[in-house]
């Protein structure tokens, strides 16, 4: 479970997150959601401790994050996988280096343990045979599944992935939000996807958090979604006539 | 007040920098890579730059010295002398500034803005240990054979150049670069090499690896880099003489 209480965070003049509070659980999958530019990517970032928080706190598994070591802090990062918005592989490694970094820095398994461990996790984004190439050969939505395969490369506690079906069709979109949901679940992982899409949120969302200029505005399930009243959430859910239309079959 | 700044964070880098690595494999790995990349790959400018530096001073000194008394093997002696003192360290280094520095700051710069240096501390790696050690190490190792590599091949270049110009015959210049020769000379020109490839690695680094923004950014602190490093070897070049030559 990951908490986060009472934060703040400002760039500049720029105040981005307001009081921002909320559990995120485990087992399961916690979406964030709003408009562009409403600071998904920023609450994403205080909570692995990328960014620092003005104020407030963030709890792993009960344990204060924002007030640990560095050590401690590398330590926990261990269990975290993630998913950042623009990819961020690393553009000297090919695919496979990629995807084995974790495992060549973190553990003891023989080269073909790793290279069978690399090939399964590559095939769970439907990457087969493109293990020699480097990031800048791949479309962005390989980078995306490579960026992916990555992050789960050592069954994370903890998995965070900004917007990771951006730039995807939406049958590999639909693929790759399943794959979230099943190792979430499987592993029993606490995990925090940042989007925008609405298919996903209706897929795989086990709890939702919409944040509107930079606060929580609402949370709670996706079936609660179409039932809500709250106008900014309404606008955001329902600014697709298909869910418009969604809405209203619902309604007689 | 901001360059005080820079220091500390710049000395806050190399403590993180130098910490425990986790995987002494992985780093060991990224070290020989590293050498190659940074060593190896400057063999060849390192090459052309000492052989016209030999050349022409050699020249130089016999134009100047165009005296009936002066016996030519000086010319030797004198350029031997520049080449072991100065150019084959501090005028390789401010080469290698310019190449070595550029490469590496426009590459952890690049490495910022994509966030990929933010995806290496996500995954528990000490970042800054891990792109910018084998930096440090793999130059440092290698500066002292760019070095020798500069002082022999810059005084074939004086000896081409001399006996082609016809102002000093190849005796002549075998003696004089051997006349009055002080050994130390070389230790003297091997360290200071150790220590400019530490200062080039460690500034361009630093300009590096604290890019923020996107691609012009980067193409601004890779330029900062060449200028601070060169600017730090000439002082240093200051210091050390002072120290170990007085
Ligand atoms: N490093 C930064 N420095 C200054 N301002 C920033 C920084 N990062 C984000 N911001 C600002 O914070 C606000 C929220 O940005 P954020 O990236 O969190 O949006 P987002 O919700 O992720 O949007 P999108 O859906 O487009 O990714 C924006 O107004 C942005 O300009
Ligand atoms: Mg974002």
């Amino acid at each position: 479970m990951i908490e986060v209480r009472d934060i703040n965070k400002s760039f500049e003049d720029l105040h981005v997150l307001k009081d921002v509070s909320v559990n995120f659980q485990q087992g399961k999958t916690n979406l964030i959601i709003g408009k562009s530019g409403s600071g998904k990517t920023v609450l994403l970032k205080c909570i692995v401790g990328l960014l620092e928080v003005d104020s407030g706190d963030i709890f792993y598994s009960e344990q204060c994050f924002t007030s640990m070591n560095n050590k401690e802090k590398k330590q926990i990062r261990q269990k975290f996988g993630m998913l950042f918005q623009g990819a961020a592989l690393f553009d000297s490694l090919t695919v496979e280096e990629n995807v084995r970094f974790k495992l060549d820095m973190f553990t003891r398994m023989t080269e073909s343990e790793k290279t069978a461990r690399v090939n399964f996790c590559l095939s769970r984004v439907n990457l087969e045979n493109k293990n020699l190439l480097l990031p800048s050969e791949l479309s962005g939505g390989m980078k995306k599944r490579v960026a992916i395969a990555r992050a789960i490369v050592l069954n994370p506690r903890y998995l965070f992935c900004d917007e990771p079906n951006s730039g995807l069709d939406p049958q590999t979109a639909i693929l790759i939000d399943r794959l979230i949901k099943d190792i979430t679940e499987e592993f029993n992982m606490t995990t925090i996807v940042n989007t925008h899409d609405l298919n996903s949120v209706m897929e795989i969302g086990d709890k939702v958090v919409f944040i509107h200029e930079g606060s929580k505005w609402w949370e709670g399930t996706s079936k609660e979604i179409l039932e809500s009243d709250n106008t900014e959430l309404n606008n955001f859910v329902f600014a697709t006539s298909l869910v418009r239309q969604l809405k209203k079959q619902d309604d007689i | 007040m901001t360059l005080l700044h820079h220091i500390g964070k710049y000395a806050l880098l190399l403590k993180r920098a130098f910490a425990r690595p986790e995987k002494h494999k992985v780093y060991y790995i990224r070290l020989i890579r590293e050498m190659e990349i940074l060593g190896l790959n400057s063999v060849g400018i390192v090459v052309i730059i000492s052989f016209f530096m030999g050349a022409v001073i050699t020249i130089q000194t016999a134009y100047n010295t165009e005296n009936p008394l002066f016996p030519t093997y000086l010319i030797g002696l004198a350029a031997r002398d520049s080449i072991l003192l100065e150019f084959s360290s501090t005028i390789v280094a401010l080469i290698l500034a310019g190449k070595v520095g550029s490469n590496i700051a426009s590459e952890l710069g690049t490495m910022r803005v994509t966030e990929q240096i933010d995806a290496l501390e996500i995954m528990g790696v000490n970042s800054a240990g891990y792109l910018i050690l084998p930096k440090i190490l793999g130059l440092m190792i290698l500066a002292p054979f760019l070095s020798a590599l500069s002082m022999i091949v810059g005084l074939f270049g004086g000896w081409i150049s001399g006996t082609a110009a016809g102002v000093i015959s190849t005796p002549d210049y075998i003696y004089g670069i051997q006349f009055a020769f002080i050994p130390f000379y070389i230790t003297y020109s091997l360290i200071k090499s150790v220590i400019f490839a530490f200062i080039i690695t460690t500034v361009s680094s630093y300009h590096g690896y604290y890019t923020s923004g996107g691609a012009l950014e980067v193409g601004r602190s890779s330029t900062l880099a060449v200028v601070h490093s060169s600017v730090v070897i000439l002082l240093f070049n200051l210091i050390l003489t002072h120290v170990m030559l007085s």
